[in-house]
């Protein structure tokens, strides 16, 4: 019989797989509009096929929701994000749902269709994580206001109270003020999500 | 074999059996030859409730082991030899969740 000498074999994936992260969400308040950056546009395919630019929803006052089936957290927003759409709707209010499942529409279709969300959502790429920062964890959800720039963002799960005064502040009247774009080369100029992982 | 995670205070992972098919399940695999897995053995799950959960979830916190119990087939060649696995986790806190990752990982061998 052979034998395997493993005894040499040092068990270091210990520190491989230490998770590090950042344990708090992110509470930002809605940014004074002179520090709001243009949120970067975007065009993907919903779920019918349709071609979502975030740039034609200028004019309204945007949810932009990064969320993945796998995402306990997301769960929980998402029927908030369906009441806003409803009750909102009228007031030139859009939620859009960026969904970053690897598995595309195999997993998201049957969620959308389970679920009836009222809502677009698209598959997210790799780009798009880039373009938002390096989207790493999940939720992350950002208000754009009506000029197209981002007034707030989210990290994880907070109360949906919360979400409602900003969406209701944006929507009564600190929701930009339509105008030329204000061009900006980078997002996030003094750091973004920072969620490593140490291997 | 021990495999030896550790992770933080603050996050947990899906164990291998989790408790929803939505969630990703921790997973270890390996490339074995010559060596042939005989079993995968994970450690017993926990059961806990978090807030963005109707029901309690079978996770892994702070550290745990995994062991693989390995086969040497009579026609494994001597000598030394790198088995590679791979281990695929999904980490979250109770308010946010980190993308599934896979660590690729190898270890040399010596069959004699």
């Amino acid at each position: 019989m052979k034998n395997l000498n493993l005894g040499f074999v040092a068990i270091a994936i210990i520190s491989s797989f230490t998770f590090t992260g950042c344990s708090k969400t992110s509470h930002a308040a809605i940014k004074d509009q002179s520090n709001r950056k243009l949120a970067p546009d975007f065009s993907l395919k919903d779920a019918t096929g349709k071609t979502v630019k975030l740039s034609d929803l200028r004019g309204n006052v945007v949810l932009l929701n990064f969320w993945a089936t796998w995402c306990g957290p997301c769960q929980i927003e998402i029927p908030w994000f369906m009441d806003f759409q409803k009750e909102y709707k009228d007031r030139k209010f859009e939620v859009l749902g960026v969904s970053m499942d690897d598995d595309g529409w195999t997993s998201v279709k049957p969620y959308i269709a389970q679920r009836k969300i009222n809502y677009p959502i698209v598959i997210g790429t790799e780009q798009t994580s880039t373009l938002y920062g390096g989207v790493e964890a999940l939720p992350t959800t950002f208000l754009i206001d009506r000029s197209g720039r981002i007034a707030a963002m989210h990290m994880g799960l907070i109360s949906k109270s919360e979400y409602k005064d900003e969406i209701v502040k944006l929507l009564d009247g600190d929701g930009g003020i339509i105008q030329e774009p204000v061009k900006s080369s980078s997002l996030f100029s003094t750091g973004g999500p920072a969620l490593f992982f140490a291997n | 074999m021990k495999i030896t995670a550790q992770l933080r205070p603050g996050y947990h992972c899906n164990s291998n059996t989790p408790s929803d098919d939505y969630l990703i399940p921790l997973r270890l695999s390996w490339t074995a030859a010559p060596l042939t897995v005989s079993g995968v053995v994970y450690p017993k799950a926990q059961l806990e409730k978090y807030a963005f959960s109707d029901k309690p979830l079978s996770v892994y916190t702070g550290d745990f082991e995994i062991v693989t119990k390995f086969k040497v087939p009579a026609s494994a060649p001597p000598g030394l030899a790198v088995i590679s696995g791979k281990l695929r986790y999904q980490a979250c806190t109770d308010r946010m969740c980190l993308p599934p990752k896979t660590v690729d990982f190898s270890l040399p061998i010596d069959v004699r």
